[in-house]
Parts: C-alpha cells; sequence; structure tokens
C-alpha cells in the first residue's frame, strides 16, 4: 500500500467512525468499538518490540494498568482533561519502558519475558497497597455524562480511542518501513549479526521498548473513565497480557496489519461468545485460537495470505 | 609500525582461570593479507571476537587507523571500518537476501557508493537478491557473509573461516573473491583451517598455539617453524 492510500484509508476511518458513531443510537456499539480499537492499539504496541524486534512482553497489563492509574491519581487531584491524562499515562508509562529496558534488555529471549512478567507482578503489588488509588478496594471514577464534543462521554472516548489506534498503527508502519525497522529486523534474526553490522542493538532496542510501552500507557488512561469502577485485579487482568499477545501472533505478527487483523478478529470472536455463550469462555476461546494458529498458521493471517498468493504464482 | 592498518598489543583474554590468548602482538599494514591459523582451540576465534568487540579483554590494546578501538561496541567498531564474516553463517533469515546488505549499508555504510545490487553481481548473488537466505546453499550462504560484511565498506576485513566445509572448487571461488576485494583496498585477515587456501591467500602468516602466538612472518618460513610443526604434528 502506498503511503498516500494509507494515509487517506486512516482518515477516512476516523471519519467513518465519526460518522457512523453520529447514526447510532445504542450506546452498546460504543462499549464494542471501543474494546476493539482499544486492542487495536495494544496489540499493535506490542507489536513493536514482540514483532519487530523479537522480544516477547508479558508485562502488557503492567505498562496498561499504569496508564490507567496515572490516569485515576491524576483526575482525582486536579480533574485534568481527557488528552492530558492520556499523555500524562503515555509519559509515565514510556518511563517505566525505559527503566525496565535498561535494567532487562541484555538478558535475551525467554529471560526477557520473565523479567517482564516479573514486572507486572511488582506493578500489581504496588497499585494494590497504594491507598490514593483506591488500593485494594478499587477506584470509583465519575464518568461525565456527556462528551466535551457533544453526545455521550462514551461516544467520546470511543473517538478518543479511534484516533489513538489510527495514529499507533501509522507509527508502526512508518517504523516498519524504516531504517530503525530493518534495524530492529536484523536484531528479531540475529542480534550478533546485527551488532557487527553496525546497528545500536541496545539502542534500538530501548527505542523499540519506550515506543511500545508509551503507547500502551496511552492505551490504559481511558480506561477508568470506561469502566467507571477500577481495581487491581481488573487493570493488571491477565487476559489483557494473553490478548495482546495473541492477537499479533494469529494475525501476523513482522508487519503493521498483523496486529490489526489479529485484534479485530479475537475481540469480535470475544465478544460475540461473552454475549452469547458466557463470560468466562473468553480465554478458552482464545487460547484454543492461539494454539491452532502456531500449529497451523505460524505466520499469522498475513502469512498465509502470502504463502496462498507466492503459491498461485 | 607507523603504516598499519590494525594494530593489537599485549592482547590477553581470560575465561575465569583459563588464559586463552596470552600477550598478543599482530600488525597488519594497510592493503596486506594476513592468514592466521592454529590448531583447534589455539584462540583464533576468541581473537577474532576480541578484536570486533564480541569478547572485553582483559589487558593490551586494539587501535584502528591509529585510534583505540578496545572498549568500543562491536557496532562502533564496524562503523569504523572493521568487518567481520562469522564462522557459521548467520544471515538475517527473514530478511531477503538484498535487504541483509541493506542493514550494513543503513547502519555503516561510511559513505560507501556500491549498490546492493552491485556487490551481489560482485559476490555471484546477481540472481538471488528477492531470495531468503533460507533458499541459498552453503556456498551462497557464504558469499551472502561475506557481501554483508563488505556492505559495510569496512576498511579491514576480518574473514572467520570462510571456507569451512565448502568443496574444491568452491573453497577456489571464495579465494578468488577475497583476493578481488583485497585488490580494490580492503585490508583482509583470514582465519583458515584449508592449509591450500591460506599459502596461496597469505602475504604473511601468523600461527597461534594454546593462546600464544608462536610464529609470525613469511607463509614458507612459518610452516617449517618447529613450534608450529610441533603444534601440528607433535613432537
Amino acid at each position: 500500500m502506498s503511503n498516500l492510500r494509507f494515509w487517506a484509508c486512516g482518515l477516512l476511518l476516523v471519519l467513518t467512525g465519526w460518522l457512523l458513531g453520529r447514526l447510532v443510537s445504542n450506546e452498546y456499539a460504543f462499549f464494542a468499538g471501543y474494546s476493539v480499537l482499544q486492542y487495536i492499539l495494544l496489540a499493535t504496541a506490542w507489536n513493536i518490540l514482540g514483532g519487530y524486534a523479537g522480544y516477547v512482553n508479558f508485562g502488557t497489563a503492567a505498562f496498561f494498568a499504569l496508564g490507567a492509574y496515572v490516569s485515576v491519581a491524576l483526575n482525582k487531584m486536579y480533574a485534568l482533561p481527557l488528552p492530558v491524562l492520556i499523555v500524562a499515562g503515555g509519559v509515565a508509562s514510556g518511563l517505566v519502558g525505559l527503566l525496565m529496558g535498561s535494567l532487562t534488555l541484555k538478558l535475551r529471549g525467554v529471560f526477557f519475558s520473565i523479567a517482564t512478567l516479573a514486572l507486572a507482578i511488582v506493578s500489581q503489588a504496588v497499585i494494590t497497597n497504594w491507598e490514593y488509588v483506591g488500593g485494594a478496594s478499587g477506584a470509583y471514577v465519575l464518568r461525565p455524562r456527556m462528551g466535551p464534543l457533544g453526545g455521550s462521554y462514551i461516544e467520546y472516548l470511543f473517538y478518543t480511542m479511534l484516533v489513538m489506534a489510527v495514529a499507533a498503527v501509522a507509527l508502526a508502519r512508518t517504523i516498519e518501513r524504516s531504517k530503525v525497522g530493518y534495524g530492529l529486523s536484523a536484531i528479531r534474526d540475529d542480534e550478533l549479526a546485527a551488532e557487527a553490522s553496525g546497528v545500536p542493538t541496545l539502542k534500538l532496542k530501548l527505542l523499540a521498548t519506550v515506543a511500545s510501552g508509551t503507547l500502551m500507557g496511552m492505551a490504559g488512561a481511558p480506561l477508568p473513565f470506561y469502566v467507571a469502577y477500577l481495581d487491581p485485579p481488573s487493570a493488571f487482568n491477565l487476559a489483557y497480557a494473553v490478548n495482546t499477545i495473541a492477537m499479533p501472533l494469529v494475525g501476523g505478527t513482522g508487519t503493521w496489519i498483523g496486529p490489526v487483523l489479529g485484534a479485530i478478529l479475537l475481540t469480535v470472536v470475544q465478544e460475540t461468545a461473552m454475549v452469547t455463550i458466557s463470560s468466562a469462555a473468553n480465554l478458552l476461546i482464545v487460547g484454543l485460537l492461539m494454539v491452532g494458529f502456531i500449529t497451523l498458521a505460524p505466520n499469522g493471517i498475513v502469512g498465509m495470505v502470502r504463502s496462498l498468493r507466492e503459491g498461485r504464482k | 609500525m607507523s603504516d598499519a592498518l590494525l594494530a593489537v598489543d599485549g592482547l590477553t583474554k581470560r575465561f575465569g582461570g583459563f588464559t586463552a590468548l596470552n600477550d598478543i602482538s599482530v600488525s597488519v599494514g594497510q592493503g596486506e593479507r594476513l592468514g592466521l591459523i592454529g590448531p583447534n582451540g589455539s584462540g583464533k576465534s576468541t581473537f577474532v571476537n576480541c578484536i570486533s568487540g564480541t569478547l572485553p579483554i582483559d589487558q593490551g590494546s586494539v587501535t584502528l587507523g591509529g585510534a583505540r578501538i578496545d572498549g568500543l561496541a562491536p557496532h562502533q567498531r564496524t562503523r569504523l571500518g572493521l568487518a567481520r564474516s562469522f564462522q557459521l553463517p548467520r544471515p538475517f533469515g527473514s530478511l531477503t537476501v538484498a535487504e541483509n546488505l541493506r542493514v550494513p549499508m543503513l547502519y555503516a555504510g561510511r559513505g560507501g557508493t556500491d549498490t546492493e545490487a552491485e556487490l551481489l553481481e560482485m559476490v555471484g548473488l546477481g540472481g538471488k537478491a528477492q531470495q531468503r537466505p533460507g533458499d541459498l546453499t552453503q556456498v551462497e550462504m557464504r558469499k551472502l557473509e561475506l557481501a554483508r560484511a563488505m556492505a559495510a565498506s569496512p576498511r579491514l576485513l576480518v574473514a572467520d573461516e570462510a571456507m569451512a566445509g565448502l568443496s574444491n572448487s568452491e573453497v577456489d571461488e571464495i579465494l578468488v573473491l577475497l583476493l578481488r576485494l583485497n585488490e580494490q583496498g580492503v585490508t583482509i585477515v583470514l582465519i583458515e583451517h584449508i592449509m591450500r587456501a591460506v599459502m596461496a591467500f597469505s602475504q604473511r602468516l601468523v600461527c597461534l598455539v594454546a593462546g600464544r602466538k608462536v610464529a609470525d612472518g613469511d607463509p614458507q618460513d612459518v610452516i617449517r617453524n618447529d613450534d608450529v610443526l610441533k603444534a601440528y604434528l607433535g613432537e
């Protein structure tokens, strides 16, 4: 896809979302749409580090929840507008990414992943004991009835998430096609050879971790308003970590479109299951899909399409 | 030596209580073709890793073109003009052959004017630009390894066993390639077991035995050196 077409599509998507929003009167559509967009943002963020550089992060929930709790804390202190909270959440999670990265990026492969898991557990313990943001009993956040642009606040959250998701995908795509993208691919394939080819591996990995963490924090910042009640077990829910890994894997890592496809597919399947079967079946379905894709189509939907196309030639 | 491109002085490397390299001093002149030989376990690969920065050194110094480079990260040394190829090819598997060269060109190009296509043509991989490294044969993989090192437009190329496991005619192909690179002005250090290739290539030969330099000089003299013979053939 050419640059012009990509940007045109992105803009069109935002406009269509907005127009559809004006026509829809059912609040559930915004709730469900928000959920899809939030996962597109999270999966894209995860893919920058996990898909491009090959560093599997199990700590999505930590970055995401940190964004959410920064939002809770700042909202309690100053009642700031949402965009400011999003920036603050992003900065906080980006800084944690920088800190975690500089401590752990010398670890390779599975050891890095274990460290990220530890980060999620430690940060949950910290938040659970932070009384100001509700501690273990959680925090109620008053969701304004109306959004600043007219329409309900949920509608506003939906648009905000739409803009962030499109921007994140655009960022990922830009990275993918840049010098940094080639460097990250080289790191993923062979870190020693990348270094010998002049790639500053540590610097690039830090960059990817910070970008990834920042986007995850931004994804989490509107969460308190979306759920209205936030407690540590739900903010640090295992589902966030599992889903953000499953979505790029199912869609296809290494390209910007993979996480988008995976996020749409898995969220739609889960939302449908929640309404029709039971809310407990969610992770089971994700697990089965992940096992299925890893064994049958290890390169995800994107890989499947690509091999079909090449087979036809 | 004032015209030395690479000067290694008193290099010592220990792994715990084991001294892998003991007080090694070697200098390589501008445009020279140096062969480095030694039995298995004599420290050749450790030497390469110490020069290229993959391993930190315990004592001594490494200078490239008069500037100290020990202490720099491997990618910084590559950018200064010290490229290496790996003993076992380590291509970027998910990238195409052409993209494999693009990585060092983007990050360490040093103003080189060769394009990916020209480099691939030179090493004889002209028609394979869009293939993945996994589809290449062993000898093609070695050529890609050399081409990728060359894509960084190095002043000094350290080729670590670029020919191990290849057939006779394939060894000749790589040899011709290395000689051509040298004619273009690249200084080359060749680490190799295949004596026929080393003797045909080297203007000077250095022999390591058990972490020490036992010989350094004209190839014909070195292979008649008592210590060298003892190391290879026993007493």
